[in-house]
């Protein structure tokens, strides 16, 4: 059974803009994505949405539907009261490019600056072999499809823009823990997590959590465990003693700062005009 | 189209949408960190009264402790009880403020009570995408917030009185007569006792230092199968480490309420005293 949902859709670009309202006739089943581009084809032809799978595996459909980080794919119309309006945003943390589209640049630069993995030197001719039980934590890591919810979401960089030099976000952080916990990795990120990702930023208040469309608990099994291994080599008194008489073994993994950065090689949108 | 200025309150970037609202969250946001403020302001209000209201015959009734008192080691606890009777310059302090120090620091550096006061009392931020009052940010990057670091210290402590208040629950079902001698006893106050000792080790043993020293900070799970199990044992207890942090919270004001309330008369605990277990030396 259709009716007609009213959305207040925020229409504009860097230099401005504002909500403009719409009755969207809508049917049962469906999404909020699909009322956006109902709204797209037969009222707003000019409005700018990215999407892919509409399936909430691609993570391009991001916006915010009535103040919450959502996918837009995974937000079900029948969640809202049929006469509510729907009030649909792009990501208030980046720059807006158009409409509800943002430009993500931020985050592929912090990715530039993770170190990357580095296996032993031994590659055993290409075939290593893990325990599963070794690799389960990182696996739930690997489950993130980077639709940035969470680097929108954290307060770190959403309030504070001056942060963003300083602060990877939470989908980086869980990336040096990922690799902090790996059982073959050979190097140590832990320093440059704390001093040049800014984990000591996070204060823990687990909205990336609530906001990941894959559940991914990003605190508990990510930014608190990284958290603690940070304290073992930066704060606990204990274990440097402890290191140093020898009754607690070196790790053996070569400490290493911040990989390259610098600006992404993605060009931004508006320059693809030029090219 | 109303157009509105780029500047928005908070985020202070002229690239971002413009749009002016805090929020735009029409759920009520701010009740559970309302729920919060209110609940741990009324749990510091009552210990801080408690901890002054310390006459020996308001937190002591044969067998009952008030865990706000346990261990009772300066002059002036009750001498059944006492574990020492250490002299300390300061008398005017209550023996309660040498306990209450640890598990106070142990629940202000815990990960899930840094969450709730950071939202709740310091708006930092109130809600997930609800825009935060303060003008700068710097998180626990510099003293005194960098001291959250130090948990697990704090968490030694909190194992050792873990394993106090857990005396205090056997001793619960110890009663001692006017002669001295010991009977197995059973009173309502000794259950409160009981549930109390199990709420203190769920949330000492699900906190997330605790998982880091028992195998979080491994690699290698597969090489230490003891470490992980103990591991995986810590990680089901964390799961549900705030309820675990709030129930111990009530229940252990209510366990000191109802001591207060039998030691001054004001409701009789139920029990049984059961045959004597034994008796006093000189008896």
């Amino acid at each position: 059974m259709g009716h007609t949902q009213k959305m207040r859709v925020w229409r504009g670009d860097a230099a401005g803009g504002g909500f403009v309202d719409y009755d969207v006739p809508v049917e049962e089943g469906e999404v909020v994505l699909d009322a956006i581009h109902r709204l797209q084809a037969t009222q707003a032809n000019d409005l700018a949405v990215r999407w892919n799978c509409k399936a909430g595996k691609c993570g391009s459909c991001s916006a915010e539907i009535n103040g919450k980080p959502r996918l837009m794919c995974m937000s079900r119309l029948s969640s809202y009261d049929p006469d509510e309006t729907i009030t649909v945003t792009p990501m208030r943390t980046f720059p807006v490019i158009r409409d509800l589209v943002t430009d993500v640049t931020f985050n592929y630069e912090k990715a530039r600056e993770v170190p990357s993995f580095a296996p032993p030197s031994d590659n055993q001719g290409g075939k290593f072999r893990m325990n599963q039980l070794d690799v389960e934590r990182s696996q739930e890591f690997r489950k993130c499809i980077e639709c940035f919810l969470c680097q929108n979401t954290c307060h770190v960089v959403r309030d504070h823009e001056e942060n963003k030099p300083n602060f990877a976000g939470p989908r980086f952080l869980i990336r040096y823990a990922e690799l902090d916990m790996h059982p073959l990795d050979t190097v140590d990120r832990k320093n440059t997590a704390q001093e040049d990702a800014g984990l000591g930023y996070c204060n823990i208040t687990k909205c990336c959590s609530e906001v990941c469309p894959e559940n991914i608990h990003i605190t508990d099994n990510g930014i608190i465990p990284l958290k603690e291994r940070v304290v073992d080599v930066k704060y606990d008194p204990v274990v440097f003693i402890a290191k140093k008489i020898g009754l607690r073994k070196d790790s053996g993994r070569t400490p290493v700062g911040p990989a390259g950065g610098g600006p992404s090689p993605i060009k931004h949108p508006e320059k693809f005009a030029d090219s | 189209m109303a157009t509105q200025s780029a500047v928005t309150p908070g985020q202070r970037s002229t690239e971002r949408a413009a749009i002016s609202e805090k929020t735009l969250r029409t759920d009520r946001w701010w009740l559970l960190p309302l729920i919060t403020f209110i609940g741990f302001s009324a749990f510091i209000v009552y210990s801080t009264w408690a901890a002054f209201a310390n006459h020996p015959s308001q937190y002591y009734s044969d067998p009952y402790l008030s865990p706000f008192y346990s261990p009772c080691f300066v002059k002036g606890c009750p001498s059944d009880i006492n574990w020492g009777s250490l002299d300390i310059h300061w008398r005017w302090l209550s023996p309660a403020i040498y306990i209450l120090i640890f598990p106070l620091g142990f629940r202000a550096t815990c990960y899930y009570y840094r969450k709730a006061y950071y939202r709740s009392f310091w708006l930092s931020p109130p809600a997930c995408a609800v825009a935060e009052p303060h003008k700068s940010y710097t998180g626990e990057t510099r003293f005194p917030l960098l001291v959250q670091n130090l948990h697990r210290y704090f968490w030694y402590f909190a194992v050792l009185l873990g394993g106090i208040l857990t005396y205090d629950a056997v001793l619960a079902f110890m009663y001692k007569d006017a002669a001295g001698g010991r009977h197995f006893f059973l009173g309502v106050g000794t259950l409160l006792y009981v549930i109390n000792a199990v709420l203190i080790l769920g949330y000492t043993f699900g906190c997330h230092s605790c998982r880091h020293i028992t195998a979080g900070r491994i690699n290698n799970f597969s090489k230490h199968p003891v470490r992980y199990k103990w591991w995986s044992f810590v990680s089901w207890l964390n799961k549900h480490h705030i309820r675990w942090a709030w129930l111990s919270l009530v229940w252990i004001a209510l366990v000191d309420l109802y001591v207060r309330l039998v030691a001054t008369g004001h409701i009789h605990d139920y029990h049984h005293v059961f045959g004597a277990v034994s008796t006093a030396v000189g008896h």
